[in-house]
């Protein structure tokens, strides 16, 4: 009897492990990594970092709550992406969109996303990440003179110009390298 | 000897487009050809990838994000990013996927010129960067 019912609980277990981590995989992810969960979700989708990253820097979609990647990521409004055209097939572009929703700040885990999802509470949702209150507070010390006035930056926009671990959505202050300034220290 | 010399000739201006063709040019050029386009015209290419456009206050041709020299690496004019050399001499990968070629003639030529290219305009690119 005592056998059986051990072999029970086991089988059970062993049924449950596997639709539970899949179920909730973002979820045991975060759960199970003490570093990772500091950050942002890395972009771990090849359309979404091949066709976001052929221009510019692809930005970790924990940058931003789900309401502005949807104001972004539509057809019409990547015909004047900032000024550029940024037109997708209806393929890709469904595939971009879907995975910066669902990795956006509102729906991750993720420390800084978290933070970038309660500064994006209220209010229009912003389109530039550079919008965000909490990205503006924490870079608000800089002077302007190693952003602006500094040629191998020029904004903050550039987010890898500085952070060195950006593309593995990593922004923390030891990571930091500000271009013709080497001896810069937060 | 005369006879030669032509031959010759003939065969150098046949191979040179050819010479760095992909299939995927190949069924581009087919593709444009039955959207209406002639015969291909790389000097007008050439020229038109110097011809500056005002768009939205700004003076854009092609060369402003590719540069003019085709063995080199372009900028793009806003976000910087390098844009790989347009030539196949030194950059095998140019030019090999049709999807690629024809997501960026769409958004370039808007872009520099405001429009879509036509089928002409863009048998007439394509044979051109093809040569470089």
């Amino acid at each position: 009897m005592r056998i059986n019912m051990k072999t029970l609980l086991l089988l059970a277990g062993l049924l449950c492990l596997p639709v539970a981590v899949q179920a909730e995989e973002q979820y045991s992810d975060w759960m199970l990594s003490i570093s990772r969960h500091k950050e942002f979700n890395p972009v771990k989708n090849a359309t979404y970092s091949e066709e976001c990253g052929s221009c510019h820097f692809a930005y970790p979609p924990g940058l931003l709550p789900s309401q502005s990647w949807e104001k972004l990521l539509n057809a019409k409004a990547l015909e004047n992406h900032f000024g550029e055209n940024a037109e997708l097939e209806a393929d890709t572009l469904r595939e971009v969109r879907a995975f910066a929703r669902e990795n956006a700040a509102d729906k991750s885990y993720y420390k800084r996303a978290r933070k970038i999802a309660v500064a994006t509470e209220n209010g229009e949702a912003p389109l530039r990440i550079t919008e965000v209150r909490y990205i503006k507070r924490k870079h608000h010390e800089i002077p302007e003179k190693m952003v602006k006035g500094n040629k191998d930056v020029k904004s903050l926009s550039y987010c890898d110009a500085c952070h060195t671990q950006a593309k593995n959505a990593v922004f923390d202050e030891e990571t930091v390298r500000i271009p013709n300034y080497p001896d810069w220290e937060d | 000897m005369k006879k030669l010399t032509a031959m010759l000739l003939a065969f150098g201006l046949l191979a040179a487009p050819v010479a760095f063709a992909t299939p995927a040019t190949d069924s581009l050029l087919v593709k444009y050809k039955s959207e209406g386009a002639g015969k291909a015209d790389p000097a007008k290419a050439e020229q038109d990838w110097m011809r500056e456009v005002s768009v939205d206050g700004e003076l854009m041709a092609c060369a402003t994000c590719h540069g003019s020299d085709f063995a080199k690496s372009g900028k793009h004019h806003k976000t910087g990013k390098v844009i790989e050399p347009m030539s196949r001499k030194v950059n095998a990968e140019r030019f090999t996927d049709v999807k690629k070629i024809e997501k960026w003639f769409k958004r370039n030529c808007k872009d520099a010129w405001g429009r879509e290219c036509t089928a002409q305009e863009k048998t007439d690119f394509l044979t051109f960067l093809l040569a470089q």
